[in-house]
């Protein structure tokens, strides 16, 4: 297991990648064009009622004040009020966030059972029919951009079999397993790709390596040789692919979201984007961070698990 | 050879079929095969050791994989104690696995990087049952002192030792399991130097005290001379000379050991070559030639080398293949011209 020494640093590296993230939205603020008191106004807000705004926003301070004022406003939970929803941006993001945490975990989950026993049985079928005809099938899926896959497993899988629901959000874990579905797997078939093939290279060359040459030459049986000697070694790269996708999945449920009008921060995003609502874009953005940031961590200690050899970090 | 010997191999023969891309197969390209190794036989006592030298692509690497039951030979047989290595099944065969066991040339890759040495080594002792409970410890603690790895090395990972302490974790491991045969694939050539003599004495050491068969596949002839009782040299797959160490090294039959030894780094200064220095590169073993597989590089070769492949017969105190070695070895033998390389 990682020591705790480890893990200690790695918690205190993400304080500085925070810090970071918050003066990039701070500042992607004040570079838009105008000023942050017209985003914020009514459209038809007078110079008297801007300035007013100005003053309680804090924005006649000096930038560095403004900033701080911003971090102890997020550290506190403070967001700020959408001017869509007309409430309180956390609230707005903490209502939604479950429903796509819930479709990541779930397209994550449905990619890893795609691609682990296929990339296994191709890996140790190297260059034989099965393995070539399995790679031939994931280069199409791969090459087929998200939404498109969404939209054709919507078609046939909801609109003309019936067999899943075209759209929305179940009421218990297990309804939404069922509503889900289809979101989950036209993520989940683009990721496996990826997976899959990076899985079958590196496990192929684990399979070749010397240790486990030996540990067939001194006659291990062939289930505890890949379990025990192969998987453990390949799957470190597989993680850290894992730990990539899943920051790219963050911004594919964008697109997933609205394609099968799942109510989640992906979908919200799009609205605030379209509705110009900036503190909920920007309380979006820092969520959507924190996400990816908490998602590599747990990359990290899992792989320094796995790999002794990143302990010593 | 007096003693019976343990390990025994006979005609063996190694291809590998190239893999065609499909574009190949469709222009209709013929199927390639590497012939790794081409009827090998070779016979090791027990408690002997045999030093296998070649330059890199012989085949020496295959050879130590069948021997160790790694690769599955096309043609010919591997016998352990008279035994045929084809027809062990279930019990027998783990036995064999057991007995004869592989150390490989570099220390980083043949450790598994995610287990830590102890249980390296109680893998190998409980697969074969040699030890349980408290006893596989106590076996550990033994195989380290006999290696001489300090006991702390037990909750180690591979990369916190250096080359030569992974190399001797290699060793141990190899040991746990009492084999009676070791097949020593390169065992010191991704050493530094000052490292390769501690490993290799240790290794001899070993051998003395436990009685092992030793199987030294290597490339650097000084260090096989070191150790091997008897010596065979490969090329291309087949064996052109085998004999004691001492008479090979020294009186060298086969114009190919002659090369080797003359390309061999030594302090005496000489005066000039004596053979003349080997030419050309080690033909493909995709198109091995026709006749004796050395002749294209061989500075005595004549029009019977290119029709007839030499037999491996007694000359001098050991074995070679070649037609003219008792006139190559009373320097009878004419030096042919020098062919125009082509460009």
């Amino acid at each position: 297991m990682p020591s705790a020494a480890y893990l200690l640093s790695r918690l205190l590296q993400i304080v500085p990648t925070f810090l970071l993230v918050m003066v990039f939205i701070f500042l992607f603020v004040r570079l838009l064009p105008g000023d942050p008191a017209i985003a914020m106004a009514e459209a038809k807000a007078s110079d008297q009622q801007l300035a007013e705004i100005r003053e309680r926003m804090g924005l006649n301070e000096p930038l560095a004040v403004q900033f701080g004022y911003f971090v102890k406003n997020t550290v506190t939970g403070d967001l700020g009020r959408s001017i869509l929803m007309k409430r309180p941006v956390a609230e707005v993001i903490l209502e939604r966030l479950p429903v796509t945490v819930y479709l990541s975990l779930y397209a994550v989950a449905l990619s890893v059972l795609v691609a682990a026993p296929l990339a296994l049985f191709a890996a140790t079928r190297a260059n034989g029919p099965a393995d070539i005809a399995i790679r031939g099938l994931f280069q199409v899926g791969l090459s087929m951009p998200v939404f498109y896959i969404g939209l054709v497993l919507l078609t046939v899988l909801g609109a003309k079999l019936r067999l899943f629901p075209v759209g929305g959000y179940g009421r218990s874990f297990i309804d939404n397993l069922y509503h889900l579905a289809l979101p989950a797997l036209s993520i989940a078939l683009y990721t496996s790709a990826i997976l899959m093939r990076n899985l079958r290279a590196s496990l192929v060359e684990v399979l070749d390596s010397e240790f486990v040459q030996f540990a067939r030459a001194k006659g291990l049986p062939r289930r505890i040789v890949l379990t025990r000697h192969v998987l453990r070694n390949a799957l470190v790269s597989a993680v850290t692919l894992l730990g990539l996708s899943i920051g790219n999945l963050m911004s594919g449920t964008l697109v997933t979201e609205t394609v099968f009008a799942v109510p989640g921060v992906g979908r919200l995003m799009l609205e605030a984007i379209f509705a110009r609502d900036y503190p909920l874009i920007q309380g979006l953005t820092l969520t959507f961070a924190v996400i990816v940031s908490l998602t590599f961590l747990a990359t990290d200690i899992v792989q320094s698990w796995l790999d002794p050899r990143l302990r010593q970090a | 050879m007096s003693a019976e010997p343990i390990l025994s191999v006979s005609g063996l023969s190694v291809r590998f079929s190239k893999p065609r891309p499909l574009a190949h197969q469709l222009l209709g390209h013929p199927r390639q095969e590497v012939r790794a190794l081409n009827g090998i036989d070779l016979a090791v006592a027990r408690g002997e050791t045999l030093g296998i030298v070649g330059e890199s692509g012989c085949g020496k690497s295959t050879l130590a994989r069948c021997l160790a039951g790694l690769v599955t030979p096309t043609e010919g047989e591997i016998r352990f104690r008279g035994e045929r290595l084809a027809d062990l099944r279930g019990k027998d065969r783990r036995a064999y696995n057991r007995r004869v066991q592989l150390i490989f040339q570099d220390p980083y890759s043949s450790l598994n990087p995610r287990m830590t040495v102890g249980d390296m080594l109680s893998e190998a002792l409980t697969v074969h049952r040699m030890r349980s409970g408290s006893g596989v410890d106590e076996r550990i603690g033994e195989l380290f002192e006999l290696v001489r790895l300090p006991q702390d090395a037990r909750d180690k990972y591979p990369h916190e030792f250096s080359g030569g302490q992974r190399q001797r974790i290699a060793i141990a491991r190899a040991l746990a399991v009492e084999p009676e045969c070791l097949i020593a694939d390169e065992l010191v050539s991704a050493l530094d130097v000052s490292v390769q003599a501690q490993v290799v004495n240790l290794m001899l050491d070993l051998q003395d005290r436990l009685g092992l068969t030793v199987l030294f596949v290597a490339h650097d002839l000084r260090l096989v001379r070191h150790v091997s009782h008897r010596v065979a040299v490969i090329y291309l797959g087949s064996v052109v000379e085998i004999g004691p160490s001492e008479t090979v090294f020294s009186a060298p039959r086969h114009p190919y050991s002659q090369a080797l030894l003359a390309a061999a780094p030594t302090l005496e200064v000489k005066e000039g070559r004596k053979t003349p220095a080997l030419s050309g590169e080690l033909p493909s073993p995709l198109a091995i030639p026709p006749g004796c597989p050395f002749h294209i590089r061989c500075p005595y070769a004549a029009e019977r080398c290119r029709r007839e492949k030499p037999a491996l017969l007694p000359h001098g105190g050991g074995l070679a293949a070649c037609h003219f070695a008792e006139e190559i070895a009373a320097g009878t033998q004419p030096v042919r011209k020098a062919e125009p390389q082509p460009a």
